[in-house]
Formats: structure tokens, C-alpha cells, sequence
């Protein structure tokens, strides 16, 4: 069990990081994206903006806690 | 002009992963000798040569749009992660990759740890050089699949990455110190902002969206991923200062 566990938290680790948010969020934005592409409305925009937006809410709360 | 980036991005995240694994098998091989450090080293370089070859033909059946919605994904989730720290470091609110205070942290480490010699081998000395070696080298192993797979080039991406471990390895030879000289925390900028740049671009393709003016736009995402980041540098920096400012007390006053 504990090797499960420990294989588990080093995927967690490796792939989202110190800030689940920022996975969370990218996953989001992309299904926000592919949604409005497969409605035919341009969505070319989203993610640029939707990453840079996950950046600075990511650094802003490791900046505040201080 | 997706080659220049898909190398670049290759070579900068590896040299980076290398320089720290470099670290800590000199710290090891130093104290603890140079044999089982060595084969650590060899072990973990045939375990990652093995997850590449492996799974690098494996991305290569999926369908091409699935392929850069989940590689999209994931290079936007390593970029963030690469340019939020090395943002931190540049505006001074996480201290600075330092791999002589980490190189004299793991001697002294390695110093200290009992010896077991089983079958001629010290065992802590080749899981360390291994650990070290392989978990730096993990991430390297995902970048240069995905890059690769998604620009149908793995041999490219690769190349990128063994010119790296072949110029820091020298240099460690060489030089036989860790190497301190080395801009991580810049060259960890500029795979951050690749890795976002790429990861938006193709996630956002595999997502069904068609650019406009096609690849040349990721020249456009790119200038704009690297303004907002040089931005925000700017911003927290002050920030960081005016709160130093503020917790320092006023000198002189009495005069």
C-alpha cells in the first residue's frame, strides 16, 4: 500500500506541481476552448489569456501568503 | 523555424536538469567514490534511454489532435510551473538556485550516511547518483517525447538533449566542481516561456481551434507570453522591495 501510495504522489508531484490550481484551471480553459471551437465561435484568444491569468492568480497567491 | 524552438527548448531544459544532477553525483562520487556513483549514472541514463524508447513510438499511434491536446495540456502545466518559479527567483521572492550551497548540503550528507558494500557496491553512493540522475533526467525524457512526437521529430528533440548531457557532462569533467557559473534561473525563464508558448499553441489546437495566420502566430504568443512575464517580474519586484522596505526600521532617525 505504501508503495502505491508513494508512486501516486510522485506522478501527483511531477505533473501538478506545487499548485493543483494551475492543472485544474488548464484543464478547464481547454474544455472552455474546445467547446467554443466546436461552436464554430472563435476561441484562438482563450487560452493565451486564460494561462497568463492562471500565472498571475498563481503568483499572487504564493506572494500574499508571504 | 518549430526545429530552432524544438531543440532550443530540448537543449536549455536539459542542460538546466543537468547541471543539477551533476551536482549531486559529484558530491557523491567525491565522498563516496567514483565507481558506484558512475553506475548509478550509467543505470539511470539506460532507465530514461528506455522510457524514451518505449513510449516515444507508443505517442506515435495516437491520433495527431488528441496527441497536442494532451501534450498541450501538459506543457502548459510544466511551463507554468517552470515560469512561476523562475519568476519568484528573478523578483526576489525565492532565493536563487544555489548548487554550491546544494553541492556542500549533499557532502556533507553523503559524509555522514553509514557504508554498505554488498556485492562491491556502495549502495547509498549508486541510489543517490541514480535518484539524482534519473528523476532530473524524467522530466527531460517528457519534454523531449512530447516536443518531439507533436513535431514528428523525437530524434530532433533528442539531439537537442544529448548535445546538453554531452557539453555539462564535459564540463564537469573538466571543470570537476559544480557548475555555479551557470544562469539556471534564465535559462529556466526561457524553457518556462517556450514550454507555455508550445503548450498553449498546440492545446489549443488539439482543442479545435485554427489560428490565425496559422504557425507564424506562435511568434505572437511567444512576444506575449514574455511581456506578461517580464511584466509581472517587474511588478512583484517592486512589491518585494516596497514590503522590505517596510519591515526594515528607519536608520538614523537620532541624528
Amino acid at each position: 500500500m505504501r508503495y502505491i501510495t508513494g508512486f501516486v504522489q510522485f506522478w501527483y508531484d511531477f505533473i501538478v506541481g506545487d499548485d493543483w490550481t494551475v492543472a485544474a484551471g488548464v484543464v478547464i480553459a481547454l474544455a472552455v476552448t474546445a467547446a467554443l471551437a466546436h461552436a464554430a465561435i472563435p476561441a484562438w484568444w482563450l487560452m493565451p489569456l486564460a494561462a497568463l491569468a492562471l500565472l498571475a492568480l498563481s503568483l499572487w497567491r504564493t506572494t500574499s501568503r508571504g | 523555424m518549430s526545429a530552432v524552438f524544438l531543440v532550443l527548448a530540448a537543449f536549455l531544459a536539459s542542460a538546466v536538469e543537468m547541471v543539477e544532477a551533476l551536482t549531486i553525483v559529484l558530491a557523491v562520487g567525491v565522498t563516496r567514490g567514483w565507481r558506484s556513483a558512475l553506475v548509478g549514472v550509467a543505470t539511470a541514463t539506460v532507465a530514461l534511454a528506455v522510457v524514451v524508447a518505449v513510449l516515444g513510438p507508443a505517442l506515435t499511434l495516437i491520433p495527431i489532435d488528441v496527441l497536442r491536446l494532451v501534450v498541450g495540456a501538459l506543457l502548459l502545466i510544466f511551463g507554468l510551473q517552470w515560469l512561476r518559479k523562475a519568476i519568484l527567483r528573478a523578483s526576489g521572492y525565492k532565493a536563487l538556485h544555489d548548487e554550491d550551497a546544494i553541492y556542500r548540503r549533499e557532502l556533507e550528507d553523503a559524509r555522514q550516511a553509514g557504508t554498505v558494500l554488498r556485492a562491491g557496491m556502495d549502495w547509498y553512493a549508486f541510489t543517490l547518483s541514480f535518484k539524482g540522475v534519473f528523476l532530473e533526467g524524467l522530466e527531460v525524457a517528457f519534454i523531449v517525447l512530447t516536443f518531439g512526437s507533436t513535431q514528428g521529430s523525437i530524434p530532433l528533440a533528442a539531439a537537442g538533449a544529448a548535445a546538453a548531457l554531452i557539453i555539462v557532462g564535459l564540463v564537469g569533467v573538466l571543470v570537476h566542481a559544480p557548475l555555479s557559473r551557470v544562469p539556471e534561473n534564465t535559462m529556466k525563464f526561457a524553457v518556462g516561456v517556450m514550454l507555455t508558448t508550445f503548450g498553449i499553441f498546440w492545446g489549443a489546437e488539439g482543442a479545435g481551434v485554427t489560428w490565425p495566420g496559422g504557425e507564424v502566430l506562435i511568434l505572437g504568443v511567444l512576444a506575449f507570453v514574455l511581456l506578461v512575464s517580464f511584466g509581472l517580474v517587474t511588478m512583484l519586484r517592486q512589491q518585494h522591495e516596497r514590503a522590505l522596505a517596510a519591515a526594515t526600521p528607519a536608520r538614523g532617525t537620532g541624528d
